[in-house]
């Protein structure tokens, strides 16, 4: 997993828009990057759903929250739809799983991500990260707001 | 709180299967329970009117908002404004006053209070149950509370929340 004080490496993926978006798009402000094994699955479903509960809150605070996995755009569209959920989702899709791998995310032996959190600061500095123990386990939103508040 | 016997607060979503088949084995146990509301409104669409709806129900007494609890879980296909008036009706709720409460600032803020006390101590799917200050998941929770226990006595009476 990526340490605090590292240089975030900079990305371009397509959102579920096919946008093209970059680490770089949020110099300035602080983002949290929400690294998660895959759209539709039952884990990630909750994580997201608490997540999209309180992404209002996070971003009064200043900061963005981006979802990435190897899922494709179109898969991304259908699952924001399903849930409602606002945050754009990136697809880590081709070469599978190089950004997140970049991060530390990436699980090449299954073919996914594990959940991890990242927050990058305004100077494009990872400030704080933290991999889940399984991937069963999803981080807390008080994780995120924690990490802000340091 | 409602019942006697072993405690737990319980983080709930009023739109959540796995809330109503934990609501199911609780009723079945001893246990004395505190309810939060943590609804998740991107999975549970309604779960915020339904909240507000127990939420307006415990503004008129005490015992109403268990039973409004009792009323959704036991059916989660009836969760439109119809059902919830018809629900608060048959619970001798003042139907006006239920409207209006329903949809206050203050019952907004109840919910949402509750919602963050959940966030804040790492509540991430429901339910989620709380007991000795340890969080316990929601297929251990009925097991957790029955441990040491016969399954036996029926459903206890509404006491203070």
């Amino acid at each position: 997993m990526i340490e605090p004080g590292t240089k975030a490496p900079d990305f371009t993926l397509r959102d579920q828009d096919l946008s093209k978006v970059s680490l770089s798009d949020y110099e300035g402000r602080r983002v949290v990057l929400v690294f998660y094994p895959g759209d539709f699955s039952p884990v990630c479903s909750d994580q997201l759903s608490v997540y999209q509960e309180v992404l209002g809150e996070i971003e009064s605070r200043g900061a963005s929250l981006v979802g990435i996995s190897v899922d494709g755009v179109f898969c991304h569209r259908a699952f924001r739809e399903q849930l409602g959920l606002e945050m754009p989702l990136l697809a880590d899709f081709h070469p599978k799983g190089k950004v997140s791998d970049a991060y530390g995310a990436y699980q090449p032996e299954k073919g996914f991500n594990n959940r991890s959190l990242v927050l990058v600061g305004p100077d494009g500095t990872v400030e704080w990260s933290h991999a889940a123990p399984s991937e069963t386990e999803i981080p807390g939103a008080n994780l995120i707001f924690d990490a802000l508040d340091r | 709180m409602r019942g006697e016997g072993s405690e737990a607060i319980l983080y709930v979503d009023l739109g959540c299967p796995h809330c109503a088949a934990t609501w199911h084995a609780l009723s079945r146990l001893d246990a004395r329970l505190c309810v939060r509301h943590f609804p998740i409104a991107s999975k549970h669409r309604r779960a915020p009117a339904l909240h507000a709806a127990a939420e307006a129900a415990a503004a008129q007494a005490e015992a109403a908002f268990w039973s409004m609890l009792d009323s959704i879980y036991a059916d989660l296909g009836r969760q439109d404004d119809p059902h919830l008036w018809q629900r608060a009706t048959s619970l001798g709720l003042d139907l006006e006053r239920f409207e209006s409460d329903r949809r206050s600032d203050r019952i907004a803020a109840r919910v949402r209070r509750d919602f963050a006390s959940g966030l804040r101590a790492g509540v991430v799917a429901t339910p989620t149950a709380f007991m000795g200050g340890r969080a316990v998941a929601a297929a251990n929770i009925a097991a957790e509370l029955s441990r040491d226990r016969r399954e036996t006595r029926p459903p206890p009476k509404a006491a203070g929340r």
